[in-house]
């Protein structure tokens, strides 16, 4: 198991978002957790990535526990989030939102190689990789977090809300990439998503989170024909 | 040149050389301070206890100025790890005032009388005075500008900007908050520390006035005018918030007025200040190249 979380309790101040949920993600897995608005699913990838403190439970990564671990040691461990919103550093170019992407992995040769692919993946950032991540579109910008974080090659990529104020033609394609990640390159990701359908197609496994509470969880191929969530999430 | 520029031109210098500091803090690393002086008066303090009662010269005192002045920095850093930026606005005023009234009441620092009879830098057997004082200064300076800008292109200088820009994905990256703002501390309080070595050996008596809170807001305004975060901008506000005294000498009772209607411009207008990016001074200078955008 590459992680798996126990009876995780997230608090904001008095009031509880998260009330004691568990899940697992699998190496090589591309697991979504899906849910309305409101229903705790940025909360749990926070807390996952040491962004939000976990009230109680265990969130252990390759066997070790990292909950009590800080945000930036985890990274280091090999978690990268795609934050919601993609939160790019606006004053910086492309090139150096990459590059710290890459901090403390100071290899010049992987550098190249990493940018060659990535830049592959989403040309438009060659084109753009000098300019600050400011003046990119707001789908410019969502590319460049997800370049951003597999630059470091992570164990486990944490994706949130990727969809959101993207246009239709745009997700599709985000999801695409994503998919092939994880088919071609084996990488494990761990997908946040109120777009049910879209992350019911390309996950494996998904969870159906309700204000705090797993309520469904299996093969996202049975759960996409379950009636209850059709009706629920799908609105069919 | 008349004495008179020459002493102009050494201030200007070595206040570049303690606005250079600040812009690492405020600049590169994003924290605010507000009281920056303090920095330049322990330097200051530092450097003329040394030498006088400690009977060191200025360059073998130097290397433990910048050791204590970078050791404070680490330690009065610490708050920017808990605060938000306001509080550690005040926060920072706070240690400026604090550190004043040190100087100011405390017999060891010389009290209101302050330290006199700091002797002069001895360089190659030359005392150094005049011009020679100047270019001293100017050779300072321009190491600080070397080392701030081997700093922006490191990769602590990069996680600095991650961080500046924004904390939480920047330490969702790897990078260290606690280490970088601490490091920015340290590497603009060093910097503050030369500058207020320079300064005593240059003035030869200081006093703890010399050091409050108008010399740090002095400071700030010369960054924010010159344009924070960029490499020159420091320097250019030095020498903007240096040289406009003496020419409005005749205005002197409105020079607080003309700062403060400066900087209102500047932030209405020039926001990125007069270096920064997409400045008047940027535009026409891509413009001039020829260049895209």
């Amino acid at each position: 198991m590459l992680l798996e979380v126990r009876d995780l309790r997230i608090a904001y101040g008095d009031i509880e978002a998260v009330h004691g949920v568990s899940f697992s993600v699998e190496e090589g897995e591309l697991v979504s957790i899906i849910g309305a608005n409101g229903a705790g699913k940025s909360s749990i990838l926070n807390a996952i990535m040491g962004l939000v403190p976990s009230r109680s439970g265990s969130i252990r990564f390759k066997t070790a526990e990292i909950s009590r671990m800080a945000a930036h040691e985890r990274a280091r461990a090999g978690i990268r989030l795609v934050p919601e919103r993609a939160r790019v550093f606006p004053r910086l170019t492309v090139m150096e939102n990459l590059r710290v992407g890459l901090y403390g992995i100071h290899d010049r040769s992987r550098e190249e190689k990493q940018l060659e692919w990535l830049y592959s993946l989403f040309p438009i950032l060659a084109e753009r990789s000098g300019q600050n991540a400011a003046t990119l579109s707001g789908g410019e910008q969502q590319q460049l977090a997800i370049a951003r974080a597999l630059i470091s090659d992570p164990r486990l990529l944490l994706v949130d809300e990727v969809s959101m104020g993207l246009m239709p033609k745009l997700v599709e394609e985000v999801f695409t990439v994503l998919q092939e990640l994880n088919r071609q390159k084996g990488l494990t990701i761990l997908l946040v998503e109120q777009n049910a359908l879209a992350s019911l197609e390309i996950s494996k496994r998904s969870y159906v989170l309700e204000t705090g509470r797993i309520q469904f969880e299996g093969e996202s191929r049975v759960l996409k024909d379950d009636p209850r969530i059709r009706e629920a999430y799908l609105g069919l | 040149m008349s004495e008179y520029s020459i002493t102009i031109g050494t201030l200007i210098a070595i206040q570049a050389i303690v606005a250079c500091g600040l812009n690492v803090i405020v600049g590169y690393a994003g924290q605010i301070s507000l009281g920056h002086a303090a920095f330049f008066g322990i330097g200051a303090y530092a450097s003329a206890l040394l030498t006088t009662a400690g009977g060191l010269s200025f360059w073998s005192a130097l290397p433990i100025v910048l050791g204590i002045t970078g050791l404070i920095g680490l330690f009065l850093g610490l708050p920017s790890l808990r605060l938000r930026e306001d509080f550690l606005a005040i926060t920072t005023i706070g240690i400026n005032f604090i550190v004043v009234s040190v100087f100011q009441y405390v017999p060891f620092f010389g009290g209101a009388l302050g330290i006199g009879g700091i002797p002069r830098i001895v360089l190659f057997g030359e005392r150094i005075r005049g011009v020679s004082f100047l270019l001293l200064s100017a050779g300072f300076l321009a190491i600080t500008l070397l080392i701030c800008w081997l700093f922006t292109r490191s990769w602590s200088g990069l996680a600095c900007f991650a961080l500046r820009e924004d904390e939480t994905a920047a330490s969702s990256m790897g990078v260290s908050p606690v280490r970088f703002k601490l490091t920015a501390f340290i590497l603009g309080t060093a910097m503050a520390g030369l500058g207020g070595a320079l300064y005593a050996h240059f003035m030869r008596f200081i006093s703890a006035t010399d050091f409050g809170f108008p010399m740090s807001v002095m400071i700030l305004s010369m960054v924010v005018l010159g344009g924070m975060g960029t490499l020159w901008g420091p320097v250019l506000g030095a020498l903007v918030l240096g040289i406009l005294p003496e020419v409005f000498r005749p205005l002197t009772d409105y020079r607080m007025f003309l700062y403060a209607a400066l900087l209102l411009l500047m932030i209405r207008f020039q926001p990125g200040g007069l270096l920064g990016e997409n400045s008047l001074a940027r535009q026409t200078l891509s413009r001039l190249k020829g260049g895209k955008s």
